[in-house]
Parts: structure tokens; C-alpha cells; sequence
């Protein structure tokens, strides 16, 4: 009962934070620009032609009109038109989300694969050589930038070893020889149920380098917490008691620490997500990946202002939804968390 | 002191109060500090490198060995060459120092960073401690907007701001300020929060000092070394948000230079002139890192219980 009252205030605030939020994009779009108009006509606009945009985009009704407006299209998914493609930013948006969600999340599970074990396995061998190398890793990953390593391993790997693909999601050949049928639009679950090995393959060697390139930021987050909470949860007396009674050190550490351990660690899961958000948009302009990012590169080169504030406000929506999830999870695992 | 020792995070062992054989040294907290970096090998490499990409922003017109090609002039005739003598980083397409460019890339790089984090602490430190230290619905107010800007990926609002007003430097800055100050505050009123409630405000309050005199005399002095360690760590954090800005043309425009920018021009070459992106990335990276090195030295001096 206390849980679902907790979801329920949870998913409350995150709504308000949410109205909120269009509110900061609204103004955003009716102050930051001087003549919102001109930025939808492009400079050379005449006077007559501006004033004509402006009663066509409603810029002359009174401002909580507007705004109201706004909300309305919004609570329809409406979006609006893109500026350089005619399209609506909706569609625009969700044809190109498969790319970017499956590229977000091998990337998270890398991060979580590696980081995880890393984090445990530095914590074990604390004040070794290994742990050492483990901290170096971390900060060593937080510093570097995404759009420059990815250049550095498609040099390295793509260029100079020739092992792994560098652009695209897919060999363009493949399109033809063995399609992969579109099912939930990420290639490699697509090509693995449809049993279109050849497909999958290909998928996998070019996924490899852009994925790299996203993890190493929350590799290093991860490892890093992961490695103060195990630290922290092996000092404590019920790790003690479980080694008193001789069980397998296997066991305490990676069932009965690791599960207290990993809390804080979905925390900073969730924190990097926002930042592998804006992160996939770099290293799909670097590795040409056809997904949100090349979308939204390609807008703020045409300064295609209702498809940026489109994703803008997708983008933070996703964020939300994330945080909310992580939250919730977090009072499902953890009894200690405090629902009030 | 071996490099190894260093990564444990075991620097503070070495503190004067623990060193029982000898007379404790009594020093001030800026002789503390100052002498806890020059005993730590990658904070004095921190402090090093970020001194000498100041001292490129600030002199870069007598240090580059070219610096008409740095401010961005053509040299056609020397396209693309490979580091050599007389270019110790190469060419770029346009013929020019890669080196001279690099280091008058330094300047958006420090100076951008440097003003975002000053404006951001300036607008999100006050708010912090009025919130912090009023609460009530002055503190839900101030709260629920910091909130709000928080809910954003920072990077992501900063690049919608710019494309709104226009790409460039200036606008990139403003942009960053604007969505980097609800840290500060979130910092500060934590912080405030606490110290509120302690015997020194409290006797303050009781004499009749007045507000502005307790929060500016005897809170933010409180607040001032989290907020220290924060804009260390948070000002590598900048350099890497106004260089990618910059990577997706929405920072410093051509013929300028700057480290993001020029990745972002090198990428083209990369298969023939890898020189052009390489060096720009190693300056970020380095001067990143050495931020988030300075940064953690700075809170293990500070807080030591906080070992990571």
C-alpha cells in the first residue's frame, strides 16, 4: 500500500516536472530567438511575408494562448513540422529512435558488464596493482572526450588494423542480399530472432566501436561506484558472520554483498544515462549512425528550430521516464529507502 | 612517494598531525593545501599543466612558433604535412601550424570554461544559501525551478539555447551558465541546510545579527570549500561541453581557433593526416583530466573521510 502510494506521488511529481519543462522549452523558443518568425523564413525574408509567418505560427495571439496552444499539439504528440524535411518531428523522431535505442543500450550493457565486475574486482583486490589500474581507468574515462576517442578507434581499429567497420549500421550490400525483416527496429534482435545470421554478424562487427566509444564514460562511473559501495558493504557485520560460517567467498561476494552493493549503483546508472544521451548524439555524427543524433546534427546545421526543441523535450521526457524507473526500482529492492 | 601510492588514495597519510616522531607544523589552510599538492606527484602534473595551458591562452600570440596561422591565416602551400621541424604537430588543410592553432585554442577553452563556472557560481551560490538558509516557501520556490533546469541533460539545453540565439562562442558561453547554476544552488543550500541549524548561526540569530550579515559572514565562508572542489572538477566538465559544442559548430566559428572545432575539421583527414584531430583531443583530454585530478586531491585534502 505504502509503495503504491509512493509510485502514484512519484509519478505525480515527475508529471509536474514534465509540465514544467514545457514551460522552460515554450519560453525558450519565444524569448532566445529575437524574431521567431525570421528563424522559420530564413534572413531573407520581406517584412509582408514575416508578418504573414507570424499569423501563421499564432506569434501574435496573447502568450498564454499560445502556450496553451503549445500543450494541446503536445498532449497530441504533435510535435510540430520540421523545418528542412516538410515531415512531422514525431515520425521524424520515432523512425530514427530504433538506431539510437540500440546503440544506447549495448552501450549500457557493456558499461554494466564491465563496469560492474571492474568495480567488484578493484574493490577485492583493494590497494593492489589492480585496484590501481581499475582508478586510473575510471578518471582516465570521465576525462576523455567522446567525439575524439571515437575518431581514435576508428583510426586505430577501422584504419590502421583494418578489424572493424567504421561507419553505418549495416553493410549497404546486405540490404539486398539477406534484409533483415523489421520487427522491433534494432538490427541485432531483429537478425537474431528471425535466425539471419549473416545480418547479425554484420550488425555486431559495426555496433562494436560506436558502443565502445559511449561506454567509457559510464564505465568508469560505474566501476568507480560500484568499488566505494562494495568496500563500504564488505566492512560490515553480516559479510563477517557469512565468513565465519565458512561459505564460499564466491558466494558472500557476489550474492550477499554485491546485492547491497549495487544500489547506489543503479543510481548512477540512471545519472548516466542523461549524459550517454547527449553523448550517442557524437558518436553517431563520428560513426554515421542513422539515428537521432545524425537527425539532430543535421538541425542545428539548417537551424531547424522546431525539430530541435522536439527533441530537446523528447529527450528530457526520456530522461524523466529513466529517473522515475531508477527511482522506483530502487524502493522495490531496497527496504531501507525511505518512502516518505 | 611511488606513483602507486599515490592512486590508493592514501595521500593524507602522509599529514603532518600523523607524524608522531617529529613536532607537529602548524600551517594555515592555504600552506596545508599548498603543501599537500607539492607532495603528490599527479596533482603537481594537475597544477603544471593547467599553469601551462594559462600561460598558452595568455601569451599564445609569442609563444606559437606562427602566430598569423594560429588567429586562422592560409599558408596553401604547405597543405597537410606531417609533423616535422619546422611543424612539431603538423599542417592542417588550410596549410596552417597545427601546434600555433593548438595553442591559440587554448584561449576559448580556459577563458570559456573560467567565466561559465564563475557565472554559474555567482548566480547558483546566493539562491543556494537564501534557500538554504530561509526554507519555506522561499526554498520551495528556488528549489523546484533548480529542479527543473536539472531535469534537462545539461548538454542537450545548452544546445538548444545556442541554436536558438545563434552559434558561436559568446552564446555558447551564455548557454552553459544557464544550465549549469542549479548545481551550484542544489551545493550550497545542501550545505546552508546544515549549517543553519549549528550553536554559531544560532548565537548569531540570538545577539541580533541581522540575516544578509549571518548568510554572507558566517554561512557562504562555510560553504566555500565544497564549492572549490566542485568548480575544479566542474570547469574540465565545461572544457569538454564548449569543445563539443564547438565539434557540432555551434561554438567558436571558423577561422578561430579552438580544440573541438578543430577535431571536427581534422575528422575529414583522418585517414591521411591523423595529426590534425589527434593533438587537439590530447589537449582536451589532458587538461580535462588534470581538472579531475586537482579536483579529487582537492576533496581528499578537504574532506578526508570521503576516501574514494
Amino acid at each position: 500500500m505504502q509503495k503504491l502510494e509512493y509510485t502514484l506521488r512519484r509519478l505525480f511529481l515527475s508529471l509536474l516536472v514534465l509540465l514544467g519543462m514545457t514551460v522552460v522549452t515554450f519560453a525558450l523558443t519565444r524569448i532566445v530567438p529575437s524574431n521567431p518568425a525570421s528563424l522559420y523564413l530564413g534572413t531573407r525574408a520581406r517584412p509582408e511575408q514575416l508578418e504573414a509567418a507570424r499569423e501563421e505560427l499564432g506569434l501574435n495571439d496573447p502568450i498564454p494562448q499560445q502556450y496553451m496552444r503549445y500543450l494541446g499539439d503536445l498532449l497530441r504528440g504533435d510535435l510540430g513540422n520540421s523545418l528542412a524535411t516538410r515531415q512531422p518531428i514525431t515520425k521524424e523522431i520515432l523512425s530514427r529512435l530504433p538506431a539510437t535505442a540500440e546503440l544506447l543500450l549495448a552501450a549500457l550493457l557493456i558499461a554494466i558488464l564491465a563496469g560492474i565486475p571492474l568495480g567488484v574486482f578493484s574493490a577485492q583486490l583493494h590497494g593492489k596493482p589492480a585496484d590501481i589500474f581499475v582508478r586510473a581507468f575510471s578518471i582516465i574515462g570521465v576525462s576523455l572526450p567522446q567525439f575524439w576517442l571515437g575518431l581514435l578507434l576508428q583510426l586505430f581499429f577501422g584504419l590502421w588494423l583494418d578489424w572493424l567497420p567504421i561507419a553505418s549500421r549495416i553493410d549497404s550490400t546486405l540490404r539486398f542480399t539477406s534484409p533483415i525483416q523489421n520487427i522491433t527496429g534494432l538490427f541485432l534482435v531483429d537478425s537474431l530472432i528471425t535466425c539471419n545470421w549473416i545480418a547479425f554478424q554484420d550488425a555486431f562487427l559495426h555496433i562494436i566501436l560506436p558502443a565502445i566509444t559511449l561506454a567509457a564514460y559510464p564505465i568508469g562511473l560505474i566501476a568507480r561506484m560500484t568499488r566505494a559501495s562494495m568496500l563500504e558493504v564488505m566492512g560490515q557485520n553480516y559479510i563477517r558472520t557469512a565468513e565465519a560460517y565458512g561459505l564460499r567467498r564466491r558466494l558472500i561476494i557476489y550474492v550477499y554483498a554485491l546485492k547491497n552493493a549495487i544500489i547506489p549503483t543503479l543510481t548512477v546508472i540512471g545519472l548516466t544515462f542523461a549524459y550517454s544521451l547527449t553523448g550517442a548524439f557524437y558518436v553517431e555524427i563520428i560513426f554515421n549512425w542513422p539515428g537521432l543524433g545524425l537527425f539532430t546534427a543535421r538541425s542545428f546545421l539548417n537551424l531547424d528550430f522546431p525539430a530541435i526543441m522536439g527533441i530537446t523535450l523528447f529527450g528530457a521526457t526520456g530522461y524523466i521516464i529513466i529517473n522515475l524507473v531508477i527511482d522506483l526500482l530502487q524502493a522495490y529492492i531496497d527496504p531501507r529507502v525511505s518512502l516518505s | 612517494m611511488s606513483l602507486a601510492k599515490l592512486f590508493l588514495g592514501k595521500r593524507a597519510e602522509k599529514l603532518p598531525g600523523d607524524n608522531f616522531d617529529k613536532e607537529p607544523v602548524e600551517r594555515s589552510g592555504l600552506q596545508h593545501t599548498l603543501y599537500v599538492i607539492r607532495r603528490d606527484v599527479l596533482a603537481m602534473f594537475s597544477v603544471g599543466w593547467i599553469a601551462l595551458m594559462l600561460i598558452f591562452a595568455i601569451f599564445a600570440p609569442i609563444i606559437s612558433p606562427y602566430p598569423e596561422q594560429g588567429r586562422g591565416r592560409n599558408n596553401a602551400d604547405y597543405r597537410l604535412l606531417a609533423p616535422s621541424s619546422d611543424n612539431w604537430m603538423g599542417t592542417d588543410e588550410l596549410g596552417r601550424d597545427v601546434l600555433s592553432r593548438l595553442i591559440y585554442g587554448a584561449r576559448p577553452a580556459m577563458v570559456a570554461s573560467l567565466i561559465v563556472v564563475s557565472a554559474a557560481m555567482l548566480i547558483g551560490t546566493p539562491l543556494g544559501a537564501i534557500a538554504g538558509y530561509y526554507g519555506g516557501w522561499i526554498d520551495e520556490v528556488i528549489m523546484r525551478i533548480t529542479d527543473l533546469f536539472l531535469a534537462f541533460p545539461s548538454l542537450l539545453l545548452a544546445m538548444a539555447i545556442v541554436s536558438l540565439a545563434g552559434p558561436g562562442l559568446l552564446n555558447a558561453v551564455m548557454a552553459l551558465v544557464v544550465s549549469w547554476w542549479p548545481w551550484y544552488t542544489r551545493l550550497v543550500r545542501s550545505t546552508t541546510r546544515s549549517l543553519r541549524s549549528q550553536y554559531f548561526v544560532e548565537a548569531a540569530r540570538s545577539i541580533g545579527v541581522r540575516d544578509s550579515v549571518i548568510i554572507t559572514r558566517h554561512i557562504l565562508p562555510n560553504t566555500i570549500t565544497p564549492i572549490i572542489v566542485q568548480a575544479t572538477i566542474d570547469i574540465g566538465t565545461v572544457i569538454l561541453a564548449t569543445t563539443s559544442l564547438a565539434f557540432l559548430g555551434l561554438g567558436t566559428q571558423a577561422p578561430n581557433a579552438d580544440w573541438g572545432l578543430m577535431i571536427e575539421q581534422g575528422r575529414q583527414y583522418l585517414r591521411d593526416a591523423w595529426w590534425y584531430s589527434m593533438f587537439p583531443g590530447i589537449a582536451i583530454f589532458l587538461t580535462v583530466l588534470a581538472f579531475n585530478l586537482l579536483g579529487d586531491t582537492l576533496r581528499d585534502i578537504f574532506d578526508p573521510r570521503q576516501y574514494r
